[in-house]
């Protein structure tokens, strides 16, 4: 895994032909666009919710209510950790642009942003969650 | 320093494909809407889902607090427009590269940017139409 570079491992795979095959980098590239299109679709559905104020008190409480069932309220996590993650990385990209060491620590400043990513989301996966599973455990 | 000697160029112009610095400025966008993002999107995500009781307080009643203040709405107001034209941006490039036809592409295009205007109008209208009395 560490050592790699993509030149090393291009031209490796099974079929003998040029796939590319890049190391951590690609990942952290994937990871960006997949967490970023998944952000902008939720994005498209959180506007039309919240436009439901101009409706009525009633009609938006209704659909925030759906926010705290125990399903929703575990995706809710996942959609904080894509965020995170695409904020993170996005910092990460922008030190590797303009800072001038920026692209010999690329690998090093990726497991520095993962690192950051578990310390933010104990804590808050914690807080997103606590009320929800003393509920259903609990029994209010 | 010597003088640089150089032929003159033959061509009588620049290539086409150099014309235009809209992709420069799309990327330059994409740094200098992140920062901002970086603060009022974390900053939304944990005073809506982690503080004080997270998404189990929002209701009608939070929002009419919030919108009371010119802050928030301010907040709100570019937080909706450049979460938009960022990520919008972002799956302009999905598409430019995923797409194999041209017809394909332009329609993905098409549906991408009729979706931006449409929550970028309809948020920015809740946002400044917004009535705590909606009801009275």
């Amino acid at each position: 895994m560490a050592g790699t570079t993509a030149t090393e491992r291009s031209g490796t795979s099974k079929g003998g032909g040029t796939l590319y095959r890049g190391d951590l980098g690609m990942w952290s590239w994937v990871a960006h666009r997949i967490t970023g299109v998944l952000t902008f679709f939720f994005l498209f559905a959180h506007v039309l919710d919240t436009a439901l104020v101009r409706v009525s008190p009633d009609a938006y409480d209704k659909v925030i209510e759906t926010y705290k069932n125990p399903i929703v309220n575990l995706f809710e996590v996942g959609l904080v950790g894509a965020v995170l993650y695409h904020a993170l990385n996005g910092i990460r990209v922008m030190l590797v642009d303009f800072w001038e060491k920026g692209p010999r620590y690329q690998r090093q400043m990726l497991w520095a942003i993962l690192g950051l990513w578990v310390l933010v989301m104990i804590p808050g996966t914690y807080f997103m969650l606590v009320r929800t599973v003393s509920e259903m455990f609990g029994g209010h | 320093m010597s003088e640089l000697t150089l032929a003159r160029p033959r061509s009588p112009r620049r290539p086409a494909a150099r014309r235009s610095n809209g992709e420069l400025y799309s990327w330059l966008f994409m740094r200098i809407s992140g920062v901002a993002l970086v603060v009022l999107v974390l900053g939304h995500l944990f005073i809506m889902n982690v503080l004080d009781g997270g998404v189990h307080r929002i209701n009608f009643g939070f929002v009419a607090g919030r919108w009371a203040s010119p802050f928030w709405q301010f907040w709100d107001l570019a937080m909706l427009w450049l979460a938009q034209i960022h990520g919008g941006n972002g799956l302009r490039t999905v598409i430019n590269d995923y797409a194999r036809k041209d017809a394909t592409r332009f329609w993905l295009k098409v549906l991408l940017y009729v979706s931006m205007v449409l929550i970028i109008s309809l948020g920015t209208y809740v946002i400044f139409t917004f009535d705590p009395n909606i009801t009275d």
